[in-house]
């Protein structure tokens, strides 16, 4: 719509557009100069993903093979896998989910039908905010002092508790947001049928809403599921093959992390492989979930 | 619209009714409690952490914030060189990513046909998407070898003997340090910043916009003088917004700083952060000693800073939009 727009000013428009005055030259050299750096902007960014992109594939197929998969980790040379990290991630981000989800939904419930008081909804809001770009070390170290000190060892639960923590704000601001697009009628409705509010709210409004709060939770999944720094203090990792809770659990990048500084050319390739596998896991959930939260939001 | 002013037709619904009115209660005190767990939550985390580094704070007393000293040792511990390395890397980033995520959004909302607009505002923000650890590295694989095989050494070269600025390029060329942190601190916030610039500008009035092109503006014209002026507060709450983030990066940048605690001006130097510092030395301190009291009172210090910047941010742009 814009570009169009921009073709106007070629138009018979006084000062001398293309006819060649001083002034204008230097207007449209400084139109040029602008187009060609934000050009150049856009294109440096995108080098940068595609750097990233093609360094994970090259670096990381290699040693994609179904050993990886299946194997546990092992000390160098010992032909180790991956298995036990990526069993580990999942039952992290599962619990971190199960746990996130219900807080995320009832606060963001909350905030966009319960909360009368202006001011309360701000102040939650906020906090919500706030925790949702905090520095997540801090809710490492957090969970450390709350959950691993006083127990006094690492494990798998304190890791979700922490990832939790990051899943919860995502969840809370798409069920506000979402909502809040629910319109009213729809709950009028509901009420002249007779229906008490909390049926209102989680079978109606909820209801209506649930593609947009499906999106929410499954970006907080792929937000959630990449996440070192809160881990190295909560669930520490694992060499061997553990689902305890109460135990240290592996994670993907916490295993990333302790194998890329490491002087092993198998520990670095299998550090390459588990950097491919999570940022293709993550990147393929945002995609698919944006395409079809698009194509659902054009198709109301 | 209030249900409960209907009058009941049957003592059926009436039944219903209270036990839709126990329901409500019961919902009403779970949404209630989850939504001020919230604010435990947080409040707990700021408790926790101010009494964890409660013991060095009274070791070293407010000279904490400031002391250079890092020895595990002698048990002496100071906080200015990871809060320099992280204000210098941070303040890098900025510089290097607010014009990109500037040009980014220009192009998208002024420029970009739509066909393309689409699909490249989703690359630029699936980089977003990326776990911070890829950063860190492509960064250590990618990156660091091109500063100090390429750039450093061209900059030894040729800027070094500068007079004043040579100052910012001295060093062996290591390849790691606040440059290359701050350069991949950049590509990791440029998304952020970018996401929040091209919200702003297209929530401009059109009508504004298209009387400025009906004047014969050109495109950087109606930018410079009537979108930037507009919109200056929200940006500088999305800038703020990308200066929280790369504040608080920890993986990334562990990676590429170097890990030395030292306070120098040179770029190329090696260097800490605070989140960097607490990341690997936080797994080797043992309980209840002052280096643990030390790294947590660091950790309060971050969350005060990054707190107040994203505060300012949450200001800004809600002023701004």
């Amino acid at each position: 719509m814009s570009g169009e727009l921009a073709g106007v000013p070629a138009a018979p428009s006084g000062a001398g557009w293309g006819r060649g005055g001083r002034l204008a030259a230097r207007r449209r050299l400084a139109d040029r100069l602008a187009t060609g750096l934000s050009l150049g902007a856009t294109g440096i960014v995108l080098l940068a993903l595609g750097s990233i992109l093609l360094t994970l594939l090259a670096r990381g197929l290699p040693g994609l093979s179904a050993g990886t998969l299946v194997r546990v980790m092992t000390p160098p040379g010992g032909g180790g896998g991956l298995a036990n990290a990526i069993a580990g991630s999942l039952v992290q981000t599962g619990l971190a989910a199960a746990i996130g989800t219900p807080v995320g939904l009832l606060t963001g419930i909350y905030l966009s039908e319960y909360a009368t008081d202006g001011r309360v909804v701000a102040v939650v809001r906020f906090v919500s905010d706030m925790m949702l770009s905090a520095p997540s070390i801090l809710v490492g170290l957090f969970v450390y002092l709350a959950l691993v000190a006083p127990v006094g060892h690492f494990s798998g639960l304190s890791g979700a508790v922490a990832l939790a923590m990051l899943f919860v704000p995502v969840v809370v601001r798409t069920t506000e947001d979402m909502l809040r697009l629910v319109p009213l009628t729809m709950r009028e409705a509901a009420y002249a049928l007779g229906a008490p509010k909390w049926r209102v709210v989680l079978q109606v409004c909820l209801r209506a809403a649930r593609a947009g709060v499906l999106t929410g939770i499954l970006l907080a999944v792929a937000r959630v599921s990449g996440e070192t720094a809160p881990l190295l203090f909560t669930s520490l990792g694992n060499m061997n093959w553990s689902l305890s809770l109460d135990a240290p659990m592996a994670s993907l990048p916490v295993a990333i992390y302790q194998y890329a500084g490491s002087a092993y050319d198998d520990w670095v390739q299998l550090a390459w492989t588990g950097a491919l596998l999570i940022t293709a896991g993550v990147l393929v959930l945002n995609v698919v979930v944006r395409m079809w939260h698009r194509r659902l939001g054009a198709g109301q | 619209m209030e249900p409960s002013t209907l009058s009941p037709p049957s003592t059926m619904v009436a039944a219903r009714r209270a036990a839709g009115g126990v329901g409500d209660a019961i919902f009403s005190a779970a949404v209630r409690l989850s939504g001020w767990s919230l604010l435990a939550l947080l409040g707990g985390l700021i408790g926790v952490l101010a009494w964890g580094g409660a013991q060095a704070w009274g070791a070293f007393g407010p000279g904490f914030a400031w002391s250079t000293a890092w020895n595990p040792v002698s048990e002496h511990f100071g906080a200015l060189a990871p809060v320099f390395g992280s204000v210098m890397t941070t303040v890098l980033a900025l510089l290097i990513a607010v014009p990109l995520a500037f040009g980014i959004a220009f192009w998208l909302v002024e420029m970009a046909p739509g066909s393309v607009a689409g699909p490249i505002g989703m690359a630029v923000q699936l980089l977003a998407a990326v776990p911070s650890i890829i950063f860190g590295m492509w960064g250590f694989f990618v990156i660091v070898p091109v500063m100090a095989r390429v750039v450093q050494p061209w900059a030894n070269r040729h800027l070094g003997h500068v007079p004043v600025l040579g100052v910012l390029f001295h060093g062996a060329p290591y390849g790691t340090g606040l440059l290359t942190g701050g350069l991949v601190l950049a590509v990791m916030v440029t998304p952020f910043v970018c996401a929040v610039m091209r919200d702003v500008f297209t929530a401009m009035p059109a009508q504004i916009r298209e009387s400025a092109y009906g004047l014969g503006a050109t495109r950087w014209e109606v930018m410079r003088s009537v979108i930037l002026p507009w919109s200056r507060p929200a940006l500088v709450g999305g800038v703020m917004l990308g200066m929280g983030r790369a504040l608080g990066e920890t993986m990334a940048v562990t990676f590429v700083i170097g890990n030395t605690n030292r306070i120098g001006w040179s770029l190329f130097a090696p260097g800490n952060t605070i989140a960097s510092l607490i990341a690997l030395e936080f797994p080797e301190s043992a309980a209840g000693s002052l280096k643990l009291s030390s790294l947590l009172a660091l950790g309060f210090i971050l969350m005060v800073i990054s707190f107040v910047t994203l505060a300012c941010s949450r200001v800004l742009l809600r002023r701004g939009a």
